[in-house]
């Protein structure tokens, strides 16, 4: 057990190293691109350029760039933008996290909340109507695109409809943090992670179907059914359990993976302050240090949330605790 | 398996004529055909596809307008004639404004026209064949190089698939967007790599970000396939008569693979054709004067409460084209994958 967890954050921190390497090479080291004229920023003046290649040791090997780069990132902390001039990156990125934490958790709610008993109804009526309606809305519901569809929310609920009964309550774009008004906070963040939620209920409730579908051709399932359980009864006690391991894993994933930078676009047509517009707005300037800061933070969220899921599943699964 | 054979009297093999039946790629096919929805939803494609290859007839022949040129005049010329287009403006001065769409009249203006006076149903078209072409390009690129990533990683193992798993490991953990967001970054203004020159408005930067960064999306299945495939019966019965690697790969491994590798086209073009408008929307995608659906939805960003079509239409166009890939995917997946063939019902 113990072993299973050493090796797993292990593991964890090799990849995290490589991909602070890689994240190096692409900002520092990629042929044909100066480093310095990049990270300054569009139309920078030699002052600046001199600033920059001083700040981040450009004459020095690359071994020791990358050093120098990783201690202003992760130890003192004193990454700088230079479009902003001397806005500190590290402490930015700690500010915009609640926002999108908050958005991601509330999306995580909605999409697991809904896309179990989708997937459930839609299994268990396999291949009739009900089945039929379900996993059509869904296909449908998966092929917009997240930003668009943010955008066409906004026409309806900001513009179009805006002073009927049912979009009045909808606060303007932007973001309420939840020190102020907690109620104001739930409002504006109640369309967002509708948004978010569409995709992953989608995603989430085909897998599920499928899964169960394949789940009720086990042999323990023909035992259920053999003893005399109700469908029901084998669907909630037998098939939902063991299908969920996968959507378990999967939900692990999409987590990391939607506070690491995925609801980027979510938080540019809603106006949130998160993480993701943060790195909006300086993809826009081009201040490629915050963009690097977001990246590599991102990065690692990613990384360290599947090591903690992987372990916890070693807790809730006992085949993959004896697996190893 | 030695162990087992050493019991066994050896009796020479007599071959069975084989049966007159149809390949897997034939079987396959005959389910796809026969799969109503996913054939409607490749006609749709089709029609997308057939659709924004004629954008410049449309462009040029119906609607005689050009959709890369800034228009506020509203004025279109038909064969030597000039037509004014615009329509009355209720507010302000009453000088009129350009089209604000649908008009009702497909060959002019027929979604309206955009901030700078340019067809939005022209530059639809123009924008779907950029978009188009740039996810089908990476995709073929993507599963390409994934295949042959996933087999020499999984046929040759020992150091070469230590590394390319450890790379593949990283590359997989790395959030697809910050990647590819990154790597946009840094070449979107041009990058000079030995005699390749790609200036900032080239396709083939776009087309190259984002068929790296899917790679290991296929190549890890594609790797856990071939280990599978390495350790069965053909295989070892192959190894076992002295046939050359070279030849088992070619005729044991790759069609395996290829079936799989099938199974991802239309998942890859859905993921493609999602990460391009991304990029596009974030303006470290396709740049300006080209169009993708991507672009044309940020320029409608702004106009989106007085002219919104202009950032309706594309989104609508990437949704269709999006689900009829997915119902063409689950078509494929479902001919493909022999499980579901033997699942009941």
């Amino acid at each position: 057990m113990l072993n299973t967890l050493v090796r797993r954050f292990a593991q964890m921190a090799f990849v995290m190293f490589g991909i602070s390497v890689l994240v190096f090479l692409i900002f520092f080291a990629t042929p044909g691109v100066d480093p310095a004229a990049r990270l300054a920023g569009r139309n920078a003046s030699p002052e600046v350029l001199a600033a920059v290649r001083a700040s981040f040791g450009l004459d020095q090997p690359l071994p020791i760039q990358y050093l120098m780069m990783m201690k202003k990132m992760f130890i003192t902390q004193d990454l700088t933008s230079f479009v902003n001039r001397g806005q500190m990156i590290v402490p930015e990125l700690v500010q915009a996290a609640p926002v999108t934490i908050s958005l991601v958790v509330g999306s995580a709610l909605l999409w697991v909340g809904l896309s179990i008993p989708i997937g459930m109804l839609a299994a268990a009526f396999k291949d009739r109507f009900l089945d039929r309606v379900l996993m059509g809305l869904v296909i449908v519901g998966i092929s917009p695109p997240v930003f668009w569809l943010g955008e066409i929310t906004n026409l309806i609920t900001q513009s179009r409809y805006h002073d009927t009964w049912l979009f009045s309550w909808v606060p303007p774009l932007g973001y309420i943090p939840f020190s102020e008004d907690p109620w104001g906070w739930f409002k504006c963040l109640v369309l967002p992670c509708a948004n978010v939620a569409v995709l992953y209920i989608g995603i989430y409730a085909r897998l599920l179907r499928s899964n169960i579908i394949e789940a009720n051709q086990q042999d323990f399932i023909r035992t259920a059914r053999a003893k005399g359980l109700s469908e029901w009864q084998i669907l909630f006690r037998h098939s939902l359990r063991t299908s969920l391991i996968t959507f378990a894993t999967l939900f692990g994933l999409d987590f990391g993976f939607l506070v690491g930078g995925g609801v980027l676009l979510t938080e540019v047509v809603f106006g949130l302050p998160g993480i993701g517009k943060l790195t909006y707005e300086s993809l826009r300037v081009l201040d490629l240090p915050t963009i690097m800061g977001t990246v590599l933070w991102g990065a690692f969220f990613v990384v360290a949330s599947n090591a903690i899921i992987d372990s916890l599943y070693a807790f809730i699964d006992p085949r993959a605790r004896h697996a190893s | 398996m030695a162990d087992t054979a050493a019991g066994l009297t050896v009796s020479p093999v007599v071959a069975r004529p084989a049966l007159p039946a149809r390949g897997p790629w034939a079987t396959a096919m005959a389910i796809l055909l026969q799969n109503r929805a996913a054939m409607s939803a490749l006609f749709v494609l089709l029609c997308i596809i057939a659709a924004c290859l004629a954008a410049p007839l449309y462009a040029h022949q119906i609607a005689h307008v050009d959709a890369f040129q800034s228009n506020v005049d509203g004025e279109i010329d038909i064969d030597g004639t000039t037509v004014a287009v615009l329509e009355p403006n209720t507010e302000g001065l009453g000088l009129g404004v350009t089209p604000i769409g649908p008009t009702g009249r497909f060959a002019t203006y027929w979604l309206g026209a955009d901030s700078q006076g340019r067809d939005v149903f022209a530059r639809l078209l123009y924008g779907g064949r950029n978009s188009l072409m740039i996810a089908g390009i990476a995709t073929v690129i993507c599963l390409s190089m994934g295949v042959l990533v996933g087999i020499t990683a999984g046929f040759f193992g020992g150091l070469i698939d230590t590394g390319l798993s450890r790379l593949l490991d990283i590359l997989w953990a790395f959030p697809v967007f910050l990647l590819a967001i990154s790597l946009s970054v840094v070449l979107i203004h041009g990058v000079q790599l030995g005699p390749l020159s790609f200036d900032s408005g080239s396709l083939v930067l776009p087309i190259l970000i984002i068929s790296c960064v899917y790679i290991p999306y296929v190549a890890r299945p594609v790797r856990a396939q071939v280990l599978t495939l390495k350790h069965s019966d053909f295989v070892l019965a192959a190894i076992g008569i002295g046939v050359p690697s070279a030849r088992i790969l070619w005729r044991d491994i790759l069609p395996n693979v290829m079936t799989t590798a099938v199974v991802f086209i239309p998942l890859m073009m859905v993921m493609n054709i999602g990460l391009e408008s991304a990029l596009s929307y974030l303006s470290v995608g396709v740049q300006a004067p080209d169009a993708s659906w991507g672009t044309i939805i940020e320029d409608g960003q702004g106009l989106l409460y007085s002219r919104p079509w202009v950032a309706l239409a594309p989104g609508i166009a990437i949704a269709l084209t999006v689900l009829c890939l997915n119902i063409l995917g689950d078509g494929v997946r479902d001919a493909f994958d022999p499980r579901s063939q033997v699942r009941p019902g």
